[in-house]
């Protein structure tokens, strides 16, 4: 079983809380359309989509408001069991912003239900029906060879189904969506099951190919369920025990799945599909950091694996521009640093003319996802989020809620297949229009201005329960610590860069305070992200001769942290004065204030940009993070803290 | 797995399929007394229990429980 579709991959995990937080949602009734629609972002299970649905039927028979939530009225018309169907298409919907009430018949009324004017159906004036038959229950007869009667016997579904659609538009005038077979798994013969007429596979085919052809442009919906089955094997949808034990079309595995594509549909039925993909760009349009790795080190190559993986993702992305969604890229870094790959990298796929609008700046994701949403004018709703960073997803997840932010799986190879398992921009309809949508947007890869910062960013920051390490050099990290020194371009003060030997001597110098810095978060550890050297320069003061810092930990206060440590130990060794310099490069525009944030004073400027600042020991208090703080194997040399 | 481990992980099965943390799971214990019991939701509880416990009824087996007592008696065999 792919995990992916049984599991509804790129949707997060339900919280350990689930249960209590719809419990509290249903007491509450504050806000209740949006809480519901939250609740429904996670991966539910057949249970947990039961229970929501519960809670959505409750209220609305309370006369609760549940708004944003936007009302549809679904009629469902199956010759199969859809009791445990229901609650899952109504949970889905909330997932993609419906208020779904479902109108069922007693069980196996298809017929007289579509066909009776004032059947329960048609009396309600659904806003759509929904055929959900299986081949089961329907006449087909074998007819092994025989065209002509294969024929016919293809025809009468067809003209049945015919028939059931025109009694829907005579006496409701409903959408109808209508769903392809999933043909059995097990073969008659073999392979000429599919070539002989009158096999159940290839009647089956006929059928699929007659009904997509005439509902395709005809106003009517298909959902292709066919497809879907074949997708995840139709070993795996087809389950006997369940269609003898109670006539169950399909597995219970594929229930949330089969809700979330229903939904879809509904959803785009109501012009509610997302209709733009907001690209992260570091790790997710290509291999690595473009601020430290530079155009020869950034991996899309073709013929390199980590490269293939995200070129899938930007041909995905290229190919969803083509049929009108529009392209917009978020991304922490310098602008001109950012568009150089789509400028000049031999093997981009993506150019700057397919970005409707360009953000690479500094500051959080949320605040630009919403500066984005203005510049096109289109809702925070119709916006998707790709991103590879589990703390940036977050983010937005928690300040946008309406934007869409697919989990994406530890391997970039599953990236593209997990955006587009998602179907976040399902279409019922396609005009020739679509294909131009993209390209109305003017003035290509422009930038939007940022207007209000979006929510609480530190609120946010609090609850990823953040740990961070403090330790000197030592011989078991010198390569990690040689590696960032001379790797580091953007968050790097001086960009001196040291030989191995070089560190050694900084290791074991005890006038010399070195510092290496981990971090670990909810999400997991990141490794060492920042490294510090001072040196001892006039008499009780450090200069600062090495400051670099990871831009994955960007705007979580750690740079705050770092200096809190290193007042700690500079006190320690009767250190009176700090002093720190700014040399600039082509890469490390974003440092230039570095200094200035931490509240030094600024002490002196030359001709060429290079800042010398200084900071008093005495009475520095820099701000603090919430983070649980380690300091360890700091017992000799500079900055040695009382035993 | 023993009796006891069976009884408690079966508990947490009833509380999540029926949504009430207060289902006492006694031997005895059938659908007549449970709110909401009815036959998918029986299903829906069959289901969930060859998950948590990661076994396969056979439907014969499934269709002739008359109490929790058999039930469990159809897990300790398979687990």
């Amino acid at each position: 079983m792919n995990p992916l579709y049984s599991e509804l991959r790129w949707l997060p995990r339900p919280p350990q809380d689930f249960s209590t937080r719809l419990r509290a949602a249903a007491s509450s009734r504050d806000s209740l359309g949006s809480e519901i629609r939250s609740l429904a972002s996670f991966a539910l299970d057949v249970n947990q989509l039961t229970k929501l649905a519960k809670v959505i039927g409750r209220a609305c028979s309370d006369g609760a408001s549940l708004d944003p939530l936007v009302p549809f009225r679904l009629a469902l018309l199956s010759n199969s069991t859809v009791e445990m169907i229901v609650p899952a298409l109504i949970a889905s919907a909330a997932r993609h912003g419906v208020l779904l009430e479902i109108i069922q018949p007693s069980y196996d009324q298809v017929a007289q239900e579509a066909l009776t004017p004032e059947s329960k159906v048609n009396g309600s004036k659904p806003d759509a029906v929904l055929f959900a038959l299986d081949y089961r229950a329907l006449p087909l007869k074998l007819s092994l060879g025989d065209a002509a009667a294969a024929s016919a016997t293809v025809q009468g579904v067809i003209g049945y189904l015919q028939m059931l659609g025109d009694g829907i538009k005579a006496n409701s005038h409903g959408v109808c969506i209508f769903q392809t077979l999933a043909p059995p798994a097990e073969p008659l013969f073999g392979s000429l099951d599919r070539a002989l007429p009158g096999t159940m596979r290839s009647l089956i085919d006929a059928i699929n190919r007659e009904l997509t052809g005439y509902v395709f442009g005809s106003g009517d919906v298909l959902l292709d369920v066919e497809g879907l089955a074949e997708t995840v094997g139709l070993a795996n949808w087809h389950d006997q025990q369940l269609w003898n034990l109670g006539k169950f079309s399909f597995s219970d595995e594929f229930v949330p799945l089969y809700g979330d594509h229903v939904a879809r549909s509904i959803a785009a039925i109501r012009g509610k599909s997302k209709k733009a993909l907001v690209l992260d760009l570091d790790n997710t349009l290509w291999g690595g950091v473009i601020g430290d790795d530079g155009l020869e080190g950034i991996k899309i190559a073709e013929g390199d694996a980590l490269g293939e993986a995200h070129r899938a993702v930007q041909r995905l992305a290229l190919d969803l521009r083509q049929r009108g969604i529009v392209l917009a890229v978020s991304s922490k870094n310098t602008d001109s640093v950012a568009r150089e790959p789509f400028q000049k990298h031999p093997e981009m796929l993506l150019k700057l003319d397919d970005i409707a609008v360009f953000q690479a700046n500094w500051n959080d994701k949320a605040t630009n996802i919403q500066a984005i949403a203005e510049e096109l004018s289109l809702g925070l709703d119709a916006m998707v989020l790709l991103d590879d960073n589990p703390v940036e997803r977050g983010l937005v997840r928690r300040l946008l809620p309406q934007v869409a932010v697919p989990e994406l799986p530890e391997d970039p190879s599953g990236y593209a297949r997990t955006l587009a398992a998602a179907g976040y921009f399902e279409a019922v309809t396609f005009a020739a229009e679509d294909l131009k949508r993209a390209g109305y947007y003017q003035d290509n890869a422009r930038r939007a201005n940022l207007r209000t910062q979006v929510g609480d960013v530190d609120a946010y920051l609090a609850s990823l329960d953040m740990a961070i390490t403090f330790q000197p050099f030592d011989p078991m990290n010198r390569a990690r610590i040689l590696q960032l020194i001379n790797k580091s371009n953007q968050y790097n003060l001086t960009t001196r860069r040291y030989t191995d030997p070089e560190i050694l001597d900084a290791e074991n110098d005890p006038e010399v305070f070195t510092l290496q810095v981990r971090l670990a978060d909810i999400f997991g550890d990141n490794g060492m992200i920042s490294v510090v050297i001072c040196r001892p320069s006039e008499p009780g003061a450090w200069d600062i001769d090495t400051w670099l810092m990871s831009c994955r930990v960007l705007g979580r206060k750690v740079e705050h942290m770092v200096l809190r440590e290193i007042l700690e130990h500079a006190r320690t060794a009767g250190i009176g004065k700090l002093r720190g310099i700014y040399k600039p490069t082509e890469r490390n525009q974003l440092v230039v204030d570095h200094y200035a944030r931490l509240g030094f004073s600024k002490v002196g400027e030359d001709g060429t940009g290079i800042t010398r600042w200084e900071l008093l020991v005495e009475g520095a208090m820099p701000e603090s993070a919430p983070m649980k703080v380690a300091s360890q194997g700091f017992a000799t040399g500079a900055g040695a803290l009382p035993a | 797995m023993d009796d006891a481990q069976i009884y408690s992980l079966l508990a947490s099965v009833f509380h999540e399929v029926f949504d009430d943390e207060t289902i006492d799971v006694t031997p005895q214990l059938a659908a007549k007394d449970v709110d909401g019991w009815d036959s998918l939701t029986h299903i829906r509880l069959i289901l969930s229990v060859e998950k948590v416990f990661k076994i396969k009824f056979t439907n014969s087996q499934i269709a002739n429980l008359e109490n929790v007592g058999e039930l469990v008696a159809l897990i300790r065999a398979r687990v």
